[in-house]
């Protein structure tokens, strides 16, 4: 049974230092991190790795959840549009909807549960089974070799793997457009090439390279500072995803209050 | 291992090195002192610091307080890229291996060439393969995963990725933990043929009397983060010292107490 803390002010006050310290450390941990990632020297060989784990590897799993997604987009659409008699404007809809949320949030969360996971399972391991000593022993920084390339790949492929969900995403909605209700193909395509604008697409590219930077930090992140053999590598990952999703839904606020305003 | 009349300047020195883990005093000022070519055992039971001496010496903990020197150069004050380039002459033989699951076992003894010295990768893997040889490996063995190799195999190709760009001193971390007697004391031949191949400074940690017998020139004590003795490997079962007699005899009673006994 859970007991209460003998001084509750005391445990208020060391719970926010202590939440605020981890922030601390996070963003040391990205500003190193981005440092590595981003400038010279790379270590091509893996960040080419890591561009094929994280982004070829992820597309079977971001293409059945675009086009499932746009499918029920748009039986969703068309159900609440008939009571307004707007369910003509269902392509347009489902565009919108795609480019600037559904693509990169859901994408990003999908990625959340299949790299989060994996980059924080695969560096807590190494960290428990002194791999990631070894290479400093071995003159590489980890920062250099384990953390760039997959905060690298994770921010270049983030916003592919969207572009590619938009396209999918808008084609499941047009499958059950035109053989569940009836729309004619082409007008649907037509009506949403003409609706959706660059901004819409743009806006969604550039959350999707965020949540890709935020989603490879938090599995670098809790599977570097992984401790505690095989039960904290278990819950460095949960960690991650958790704090991956977390900052999806939270990140993806802001930039759409900041796109909205600009 | 080495000319004990001659003195030459040392390779590697610990000055009053402290560290503490929250309120845990793991090293409350240790000294240690390694010429070159001399081969120095640090022994000491679960607990007393060694593995955190070692992880000093080797850049992987910052000491709280102390100085490490290697040729004279303190890495403790140095920047991290000072650090890393002086510690470019250090091997290291871990004591599960710690061998890279995601590349093939050459490519793991090569790994410094590769990634640090920036060496061409048919030079390197030709130079991994000679390495794998003199620890009694063949070429087709570097083409394996790490996961395919047996415990004594691991440590042979830990120890090749240790030696392979001639180190100046090597470190071992329990060489010797977790196999057959007949495969530690292939490891300790080998641990020795090839310190004395290169000419380099050993400093090995390891509870296995067999192990420090066979590797030692010098045998130092580590109790409750302190060197408590030191002397030559031919003095350990004379030493005076009732903590190092107690040790080496593996007795359960004696000025030695163990926590378990105390609770």
């Amino acid at each position: 049974m859970a007991t209460l803390p003998s001084n509750p002010l005391g445990a208020v006050g060391a719970g926010t230092i202590g939440f605020l310290s981890e922030i601390g450390r996070i963003a040391t941990f990205a500003g190193r991190g981005a440092m590595h990632a981003f400038a010279p020297p790379i270590f091509l060989r893996e960040l080419m790795k890591q561009l094929l784990r994280i982004g070829y590897a992820s597309i079977p799993v971001v293409g059945l959840t675009a086009v499932f997604t746009g499918a029920a987009l748009a039986l969703n659409i068309y159900t609440g549009g008939e009571r307004s008699g707007v369910e003509s404007f269902l392509p347009q809809i489902v565009g919108v909807a795609i480019t600037r949320e559904l693509g990169p949030v859901l994408a990003a969360l999908m990625l959340a549960g299949r790299v989060s996971a994996a980059i924080a399972a695969e560096i807590g391991t190494m960290r428990v089974t002194e791999q990631v000593d070894a290479l400093t022993t071995l003159s590489v920084n980890p920062f250099k070799y384990l953390i760039g390339p997959r905060l690298a790949a994770a921010t270049f492929t983030l916003p592919l793997l969207v572009g590619l969900a938009d396209i999918i995403g808008i084609m499941g909605g047009w499958l059950v457009s035109v053989y569940a209700l009836d729309f004619n193909g082409s007008i649907y395509i037509t009506n949403v090439v003409d609706f959706v604008t660059f901004d819409d697409v743009f806006t969604g590219l550039i959350k999707a390279a965020v949540f890709g930077f935020l989603l490879a930090l938090m599995g670098c992140y809790h599977g570097y500072y992984s401790r505690g053999g095989a039960q904290g590598v278990g819950r460095s990952t949960t960690n991650a995803v958790v704090s991956a999703a977390i900052l999806i839904f939270a990140s993806n606020y802001l930039l759409t209050t900041i796109f909205v305003e600009a | 291992m080495s000319d004990t009349t001659a003195k030459p300047p040392l390779k590697l020195e610990c000055h009053g090195v402290r560290k503490s883990f929250g309120p845990k005093h793991v090293l409350r000022g240790v000294d240690i002192k390694v010429s070159p070519g001399e081969s120095l055992v640090i022994i000491g039971g679960s607990g007393s610091g060694k593995s955190v001496t070692l992880k000093c010496m080797l850049g992987i903990l910052q000491p709280d307080a102390g100085d490490i020197l290697i040729d004279g150069f303190n890495i403790v004050k140095a920047s991290e890229k000072e650090r890393r380039k002086r510690t470019n002459q250090i091997g290291m033989l871990f004591q599960g291996g710690a061998l890279f699951d995601s590349l093939p076992v050459w490519e793991n003894v090569a790994f410094r060439l590769l990634n640090a010295e920036k060496v061409a990768r048919s030079e390197a893997k030709e130079r991994a393969v000679v390495c794998l040889r003199k620890v009694g490996l063949s070429p087709e063995v570097g083409e394996l995963s790490p996961a395919e190799l047996s415990g004594g195999m691991q440590k042979r190709v830990g120890l090749a990725r240790a030696i392979v760009s001639e180190p100046e001193v090597i470190f071992f971390d329990e060489p010797t933990t977790g196999l057959d007697p007949i495969m530690a004391d292939v490891i300790n031949d080998l641990i020795v043929e090839q310190v004395r191949g290169l000419g380099a400074a050993a400093v090995s940690i390891t509870h296995d009397m067999a192990s420090a017998r066979k590797i030692a020139d010098r045998v130092a004590m580590i109790y409750r983060g302190e060197i408590i003795w030191e002397g030559a490997a031919s003095d350990l079962d004379d030493s005076g010292n009732p903590m190092v007699d107690q040790f080496v005899n593996g007795r359960a009673k004696g000025p030695i107490e163990m926590d378990l006994l105390k609770a």
